[in-house]
């Protein structure tokens, strides 16, 4: 199957989870509160990162054919958001909404066409920077998926059945966390190999251990609960008290930390894409390419704001939004870890 | 309090014994000794180089004892990083010891002053906005932390030997030297960086700490005696604050030794920092290695004494 494909058929089944999640949030008067309080103390932050989400969808939605001005193109595959910056290749650098090329003052292809001017190689700014939404989303949303079903298990199975299984576990978290971390992302990805897959993996591993061990201590606590004890005392299996009583008790942590997390990682790739290991078309890795561009003489600067400033933008609203959400859902057990 | 030290000691044995089998498994059965070779020598590596290549760096054994009991890379690595011989660079064949010594002079001298300027800062700053807590001032203040903590730290270095270095001039761009008079100019510059690139996560974490104290009967009872704000800041918040404080500060100690990647690499400082990214653009795996088992164990034994010290302070602890 090609890539595209994939890619367009996870875009409709995300967006069919969306449309489930929403229709749970609006059943659920718990979650909805939730969500209701969160737009009206974050709306400017939500609609940023709603802003943000909606180009990472646009540009995961490709297919073929279209334009038939360059046959190898022609067979390529674009996104939308590809489409939308068609054809215009400069031979090199050129200033913002420039009409002429930055060195020589040649005709530019598309006079005045690219807003935030043109890199190196002479790819508009503004694509590459919309672009890197979709991988600064991509590297969080992969991440997590690795990352929460493994603290999940580890952090419940750990809380709920005790001795032997929390030890073992127990054992497990506190080596691994024992690795000081960008160390043991680095390992891993030495390890594992340069990649998109190879790079979420190690930041999966890595940070898995902070939430495995917020649920195995809220575990810990919510077995102790009267409704559990009393679940058990009526013979209800153990998968069934862990589904209906432990689980929905522990996705309000699920979700503060996966919010919190997001700007760890994107904020980790930057330093990645620094030491040459990071994603591809990341926005880590245009501020690494832009370095040496503020060296040059005029000074290219476009480059390294349009990426900076889309993934300040981002983090920004997402930590917000984390914080807001931390008051909202839980304004006492999680405090800042260390 | 023996029963708990030995407890906590042993169980810290078995974290570093778990630690370097993680290890292990990385850079032995993920990376193969065979992986290792080729990316020394190349994709297109003829396989009798690759072989030869093995022998020389003592990669030319079986890997678990099941396959060789008397001769196998498990156990050489458990005991020569047990016993701290560290051996030679894949890449140059230099003695990983050494260039380890010779790194931690740097890295301190530039994680030393870094730490403790932001440390005094981001208690200070803490303390300033919990007292101005639920104002416009303390608003601000959370507002301009998550303002900070939301730049890429290669953006604040960046910008700042473009602004400070290459625009205002007041300090060199990068370079190290052995002249203490020297290299505090050269230092100046990204003991600021780390200073400003990390106040913003720790002064909120301090605040968090200061406000939720002052909510604490003892903090009324101090107001109800007539104690004035500032003094119930200093004297009781602060004081009781200093056990989160301390953890953290212990927690960060380790680091204080791996110096800070990324500032080491751009201004030129030839500490550990800058020994772990040779290593990685090299593919020297050999001083990788040590560097993740050297860094782990500063942790541990961190944690450990973190933990003991805890113990002799407050007795509940030991029972846990």
């Amino acid at each position: 199957m090609a890539p595209h494909v994939l890619s367009n058929a996870i875009v409709l089944l995300l967006l069919v989870a969306a449309g489930f999640a929403l229709r749970f949030v609006r059943g659920n008067r718990m979650w909805r509160d939730a969500l209701a309080q969160l737009w009206r103390r974050r709306r400017g932050s939500l609609l940023v990162i709603v802003a943000f989400l909606l180009v990472g969808l646009l540009d995961s939605v490709a297919w073929t054919g279209g334009q038939g001005q360059d046959a190898l193109a022609a067979h390529e595959a674009r996104t939308v958001i590809d489409r939308l910056f068609q054809g215009d290749r400069e031979a090199s650098y050129s200033a913002p909404l420039a009409d002429a090329a930055f060195y020589g003052g040649d005709p530019l292809a598309a006079p005045g066409g690219h807003w935030l001017g043109t890199d190196i190689l002479g790819r508009d700014v503004l694509h590459r920077t919309l672009k890197g939404a979709r991988v600064a989303l991509m590297i969080g949303g992969l991440t997590s998926l690795i990352a929460i079903p493994l603290a999940l298990l580890f952090g419940i199975s750990a809380g709920y059945f005790g001795r032997r299984i929390d030890d073992a576990i127990f054992f497990l978290i506190s080596t691994l966390a024992s690795i000081p971390s960008l160390l043991l992302l680095i390992a891993l990805i030495m390890a594992l190999g340069k990649g998109t897959w190879q790079v979420c993996l190690a930041l999966g591993i890595t940070s898995w251990v902070g939430l495995c061990r917020v649920t195995r201590g809220e575990t810990l606590k919510l077995r102790e609960l009267d409704y559990v004890q009393a679940a058990r005392a009526l013979g209800v299996s153990h998968g069934r008290i862990l589904v209906r009583h432990i689980l929905p008790n522990l996705m309000h942590l699920v979700i503060i930390t996966f919010v919190l997390m997001f700007s760890q990682l994107v904020l980790s790739e930057a330093i990645l894409a620094y030491l040459g290991i990071g994603v591809d078309g990341s926005w880590g890795e245009m501020i690494d390419q832009a370095r040496n561009e503020l060296s040059r003489e005029p000074i290219i600067w476009w480059n390294i704001a349009a990426a900076g400033s889309a993934m300040f933008t981002l983090l920004l609203a997402v930590n917000y939004v984390g914080d807001s959400l931390r008051d909202i859902l839980d304004p006492r057990t999680l405090r800042e870890t260390p | 309090m023996l029963a708990f030290v030995v407890r906590r000691l042993l169980f810290g044995v078995a974290v570093v014994l778990g630690v370097l089998g993680i290890l292990f498994v990385l850079f032995f059965q993920v990376a193969s000794p065979d992986d290792i070779a080729r990316r020394a020598l190349g994709e297109k590596a003829r396989p009798d180089s690759i072989e030869q290549w093995k022998a020389n760096h003592g990669y030319d054994r079986p890997l678990w004892p099941w396959q060789d009991f008397e001769d196998n890379l498990l156990f050489h690595h458990y005991s020569t990083m047990l016993s701290f011989d560290f051996g030679a660079s894949d890449v140059d064949g230099a003695p990983i010891s050494q260039r380890i010594r010779e790194g931690a002079g740097p890295s301190l001298a530039l994680t030393v002053p870094a730490f403790a300027f932001g440390l005094g800062l981001a208690v200070l700053l803490g303390l300033f906005v919990a007292f101005f807590r639920e104002t416009y001032i303390d608003t601000t203040g959370v507002f301009l932390c998550v303002l900070g903590m939301s730049v890429s730290i290669l953006l604040y270095i960046i910008a700042g030997q473009y602004l400070v270095g290459k625009m205002l001039r007041w300090f060199p761009i990068s370079g190290f030297d052995a002249d203490p008079a020297v290299l505090l100019r050269f230092l100046a510059l990204p003991v600021l960086i780390s200073v400003l690139s990390g106040v913003g996560s720790d002064v909120r974490f301090y605040r968090t700490v200061f406000v939720e104290e002052t909510g604490r009967d003892y903090v009324r009872t101090a107001r109800s005696k007539g104690a004035g704000e500032v003094r119930v800041m200093i004297r009781h918040v602060l004081r009781n604050s200093l056990i989160p404080i301390l953890t953290r500060v212990v927690l960060a100690i380790p680091f204080l030794f791996t110096g800070s990647l990324l500032l080491e690499s751009f201004f030129g400082i030839p500490g550990l920092g800058s020994l772990t990214i040779d290593a990685i653009s090299q593919n020297d795996f050999a001083t990788l290695r040590v560097m993740v088992f050297v860094l782990s164990m500063l942790f541990i034994i961190g944690q450990i004494a973190t933990d003991i010290s805890y113990a002799l302070v407050d007795p509940r602890v030991r029972l846990e």
